[in-house]
């Protein structure tokens, strides 16, 4: 198949992107811009070199292999501008300890599929499959259908996770090849959402209505974001919202964890929120009894 | 647990593991006076009746089930017609760090002045040593395989259901059946078969004496007794040693009770590995547990009871230590009795019910280093059944592992046996497939599959001392291919598993006819029909097994060396060994290189997983169905115990990075922290490997509790499970501890001593466990989902 999509991981045993044991596949690039993002990696539309700093040994092999002289001296890090770098993979195939490394495949719908059928056995066990995710992966609209569609004709259930933003009419294109969305709310305060995400909640909110009249199945998800969005007043709000569109079935509070920090590092971007801390479990019980309230289930974590 | 079991459970937890002369002393006078006078059935018989006859009895305060091996609870006998310890071993088990054993200054006087004279020269294993040849003695020293049977008695084996409807007296009557029918005449084999049957008969009544003498102490104890309540439990015991062993068990303690003295009997007759196993003890039980609840003579509450004093007459029962000890080969406490749960029935039906439930509540709640569980999961099981299971799992004891019910059938009927054998039988030790009740299945030793490899590129030279172990089949330099290396690597495996064979013959017959086992005899079909010993092929199945370890390391080995030697051709093989040969010093890029950029085995990624295949099918190929000096067959299982640590330390550095000295890969897990796919990946490689062609593997998954939280997580592993087991798979155990938790136990012991964890398909101590061997648990890889 000729469509070909922008890749930056597929993980296997995803246990907590929709039901059962999953594969995700997260597609490159996203819309968003959300100061606590998890998965920086998967910001830019590009491949990007990434240096785990503290697997690099300094033998100095990218420094001698590296055709722009870009690498710092002991190659822990970027000497020149880190834009003039080509992504061409030099210093990454000499790098003995994986310190560097490729952030972002071109895959073909059928290398994604290969590697989705591989877990098809534990989907079977489990009522697990597979989860597009990203980045946005409405944003590779064309391939997601795609890949969507080879998936279900291998009797593959699909899950996609979208923060929202995204055309009206991708969202409903692929809408019949999935079946069960996890839909992010990051915020339903307008000023916030502008303010953390770079973006306004109302095309996603209006998107979620859209969808929510031609699809049978979705999830709310919301990132519980300490001193962003864990007012009581968010989660009534998001749980009115639940409640007033059958097609949701939960809302999934998912709390902030500080593992992106170090990503960020990895892929040259300044430090997002550094300073926060995760939810307390306590703090999360009574947001979720918050949601509850207006008669939607909710969970913690997935 | 009430006020009782708590306070059985205290006693045995504390009670200080220590050993005891008396076996000795009473075998040594025993073979002093009769010595010459008897065939070798007939005096084993004899010198067991001896001991039946004489040993100190222990009946505790609080016990419902009775008889201890030794004289109290943990001490632990000595079995010097097998092997003898010496003053130094003694000396080291009382005073070693880990593991260690009280030895009371009188035991080594007497061991000093009658056991150790009478019994050098004397003692199986030395006699065994004096006859196996010197090829292997230096293989064996090399730390090309170990040898079980060098100082335990082949026991290893699992009682059936028999004993619930049988008493020893039904089996006099068959002995004395069997007697009747030889024919002097027409059978050469007569003569032998009167002695081996004498014996058995003898066996039977020595067990009755037992029991008889404890009713009477327990008669003796109920006269004194103010306690009313006491008083009636003492003289329920009394009943119910003067009704067992002898008849078939009435009720629901009786079969306890009967097992137990059955239990007590093997092991004290020869010291067996992995002591005796009850086998499907919830399907055993069901009938009593139903006929006493109907009756009103049993509530739940009183059978939860019974089986909790039951648990803790196991865990009384530390293993005996071995001679010549050192840290490597002397890790653990636990003699290996394993309770299998759930499984099919004989006709093929789900054998899981309400006892099999009660007992899953008692390993959880006594979580007691021993008895080992398991449950076996088929088809057929009830998903509650795996849930059940799975939430005791989530506490993190390491038990029940988890067995594939229907593999373990296919795997048996392969090997010939019947269908319903098959499913009556199940699995013992760590994770070993056999006939409950009607197989000899013996382990022989593990086999340092890495070793090989190491000669290999050595020419058949050990590089640890220069000697000439193996074949020559080439210099690194000559080798122009892949191919050729292996083929080689082939050459150097027959030459060692061929070795390893040759010596297990005359270890096995050497059994055979010095050392047979009456009692057990008794216990296992068909010897009584065969008029044959266990030790000497009665048994209705008979099956050796070598125990392969390190699949994962040698997998990735030979992948980095066809990845950079010979499609990258970015060094030389004789480079590459000499970088292993001076363990990677000056050339930590190349390691790294290694490490990160091979293919590597536990990645559902074919360019190592074949090579896996390969070598397992090889392996296969050299064993598999070859005849045992019993007239049984080998066989392959992969498991390692605890031995990868030891191989690994008489290892040098090998191409998969790994360092000189470092465990290989444990089980038919992948090199630890390889593993960079997660757990499906690993399931997916493991199972390239034809687990139906074996007698057993394992597959050790990490996973951090809350990996197992609430419904959902249950739900991801239970299907993680039974993946596997319908790809085949043979059993996957869980170490449910965080990899944080596990080095604050190191930090700080005292405060973590009952952290119990997964080994190698069995649980121990975390604190008493070697550091290479915590440091290397701690290095697998901690699986999360993500």
């Amino acid at each position: 198949m000729a469509e070909q999509g922008t890749v930056f991981n597929i993980q296997r045993f995803s246990l907590h992107d929709g039901p059962g044991i999953r594969t995700t596949v997260f597609l490159k690039g996203c819309p968003l811009a959300c100061a606590w993002c998890h998965n920086p990696e998967g910001m830019s539309f590009e491949p990007e070199v990434v240096i785990v700093g503290n697997r690099c040994i300094r033998c100095g092999e990218c420094v001698e292999a590296c055709p722009r002289d870009l690498p710092s001296g002991d190659g822990t890090g970027f000497a020149g501008n880190r834009a003039d770098c080509t992504v061409c993979g030099t210093c990454v195939g000499v790098c003995p300890t994986e310190a560097r490394q490729v952030v972002g495949h071109s895959m073909t719908v059928d290398e994604v599929l290969a590697e989705v059928l591989k877990d098809r056995v534990f989907y079977d066990e489990s009522g697990g499959g597979v989860t597009f995710s990203g980045g946005e992966p409405l944003s590779q609209a064309g391939f997601l259908l795609a890949a969507l569609d080879a998936c279900k004709a291998e009797g593959i259930h699909t899950a996609v996770d979208t923060c929202g933003h995204a055309p009206r009419a991708a969202l409903l294109s692929v809408a019949p090849l999935t079946d069960l969305f996890l839909y992010d709310i990051k915020a339903t305060d307008d000023e916030v959402h502008r303010k953390y995400t770079g973006v306004s909640n109302q095309r996603i909110l209006e998107n979620l209505e859209a969808l929510g009249r031609e699809h049978g199945a979705i999830w709310l998800r919301v990132p519980v974001i300490p001193g962003v969005n864990d007012c009581t007043e968010n989660f009534a709000v998001t749980g009115k919202l639940a409640a007033s569109i059958p097609a949701v079935r939960r809302v999934s509070l998912l709390p902030y964890h500080p593992m992106g920090n170090g990503k960020r590092d990895n892929v040259g971007q300044p430090a997002g929120m550094s300073d926060l801390r995760s939810p307390s479990e306590v703090r999360l019980q009574e947001l979720a009894a918050v949601v509850e309230d207006a008669g939607v289930l909710a969970t913690i974590g997935a | 647990m009430n006020e009782r079991t708590q306070r059985l459970r205290c006693g045995t937890l504390e009670a200080i593991p220590s050993i005891s002369s008396e076996r000795a002393e009473l075998m040594t006078s025993f073979y002093g006076d009769e010595l010459g006078k008897h065939s070798a059935p007939v005096m084993r018989a004899l010198a067991f009746r001896h001991l039946c006859e004489n040993k100190t009895l222990y009946l505790g305060d609080d016990e419902l089930i009775v008889g201890e091996r030794g004289p109290k609870p943990k001490s632990v006998p000595t079995f010097p017609e097998l092997t003898c310890h010496s003053l130094e071993d003694l000396r080291i088990l009382d005073s070693r760090p880990k593991t260690s054993y009280a030895v009371p200054e009188e035991c080594l006087t007497v061991y000093e002045e009658e056991i150790v004279p009478f019994w050098r020269g004397r003692s199986l294993r030395d006699r065994i040593f004096a006859a196996l040849p010197d090829e292997w003695h230096k293989a064996y020293e090399a730390g090309v395989f170990t040898e079980f049977m060098e100082q335990r008695a082949p026991g290893h084996t699992v009682l059936d259901d028999k004993i619930y409807s049988m008493g020893m007296l039904d089996f006099k009557r068959d002995i004395a059946d069997a007697l009747a029918r030889l024919d002097y005449a027409a059978d050469p084999e007569a003569l032998d078969k009167r002695e081996a049957l004498r014996g058995m008969d003898i066996a039977c009544d020595a067990v009755i004496l037992f029991a008889e003498r404890h009713a009477e102490l327990a008669e003796w104890r109920a006269k004194t007794e103010k306690d009313g309540h006491r008083k009636a439990e003492l003289l329920k015991i009394a009943e119910t040693c003067r009704h067992v062993p002898a008849n078939a068990p009435r009720d629901f303690q009786e079969a306890l009770q009967y097992y137990w003295f059955c239990h007590l009997g093997v092991i004290t007759e020869l010291n067996g590995w992995d002591a005796f196993s009850p086998g499907h003890l919830d399907q055993h039980l069901l009938p009593f547990y139903e006929k006493g609840l109907e009756e009103g003579t049993l509530t739940e509450d009183s059978a939860r009871e019974l089986l909790e004093a039951f648990f803790v007459k196991f865990n009384n029962h530390t293993s005996p230590p071995k001679v010549g000890v050192t840290a490597a080969e002397s890790g653990t406490y636990t003699d290996f009795a394993n309770i299998n749960l759930g499984g099919l029935l004989a006709d093929g039906s789900d054998g899981s019910n309400a006892v099999s439930h009660i007992l899953l509540d008692i390993v959880d709640e006594m979580h007691l280093l021993q008895p080992s569980s398991n449950i076996q999961l088929s088809r057929k099981s009830p998903e509650a059944f795996l849930r059940h299971a799975l939430r005791v799992i989530s506490k993190g004891y390491g038990f029940p592992s988890v067995f594939n019910a229907d593999a373990v059938v296919e795997e048996q009927i392969r090997q010939g046996k019947s269908v319903e054998d098959a499913r009556a039988g199940g699995c013992s030790g760590c994770v070993e497939v056999g006939a409950f009740g009607k197989e000899a299945y013996i382990l022989t030793g593990y086999f340092n599959l890495v070793k090989i490899l190491e000669l290999t590129l050595h020419d058949g030279v050990d590089p640890r001392t220069g000697e000439q172990l193996g074949l020559q089949t080439g210099v690194p330099a000559s080798f122009e291919s892949f191919e050729q290396l292996f083929d080689a690597f082939l050459q150097q495996l027959r030459h060692f598993i061929d070795m390893k064979i040759r010596g297990n013959q005359v270890i096995e017959r050497i059994y055979a006819t010095e050392m047979p086992a009456p009692f057990l005899s008794v216990l296992i079909d068909d010897c009584i029909q065969n008029g044959k010993d266990y030790n000497a092929g009665g048994a209705r199945y008979n099956n050796s097994f070598i125990q392969a370890v390190g699949i994962g390391s040698v997998t990735d080995s030979l992948a980095a060396i066809r990845s950079v030697v010979f499609d990258e051709s970015s060094l030389t093989l004789r480079e590459l060994v000499a970088a292993l040969d001076q363990d990677f010093a000056k050339s930590e890029p190349l390691r790294q290189w290694l490490v990160n950029k091979t293919p590597k085995y536990g990645n559902d990624d074919d360019a190592a997983d074949d090579l896996m295949v390969s070598v397992f099918e090889a392996l296969f190929d050299m064993i598999d169905g070859r005849p045992t000096a019993r007239g049984g067959a080998y066989r392959l299982e992969m498991l390692p115990t605890t031995s990868h640590v030891y191989f690994g330390s008489v290892t040098g550095a090998m191409p998969d990075g790994r360092k000189a000295g470092l465990p290989l890969s444990e089980g038919i897990s992948p090199v630890q922290g390889t593993d960079r796919k997660g757990p499906t990946a690993v399931v997916k490689s493991a199972a390239k490997m034809d687990h139906i062609k074996t007698g057993g593997t394992l597959l050790n998954m990490k996973f951090t509790p809350s990996l197992l939280a609430g419904e959902e997580g249950l739900t991801s592993v239970a299907g993680l499970v039974r993946s596997y087991f319908k790809l085949d798979g043979h059993h996957m155990q869980f170490n449910v501890v965080s990899a944080e938790t596990l080095r604050e136990a190191q930090d700080d012991p005292a405060s973590h001593r009952d952290l119990i964890v997964r080994v190698a398909g069995y649980s121990d101590y975390f604190c008493d466990l070697s550091v290479e061997l915590q440091n290397e648990i701690i290095a697998r890889t901690e699986h999360e989902g993500f």
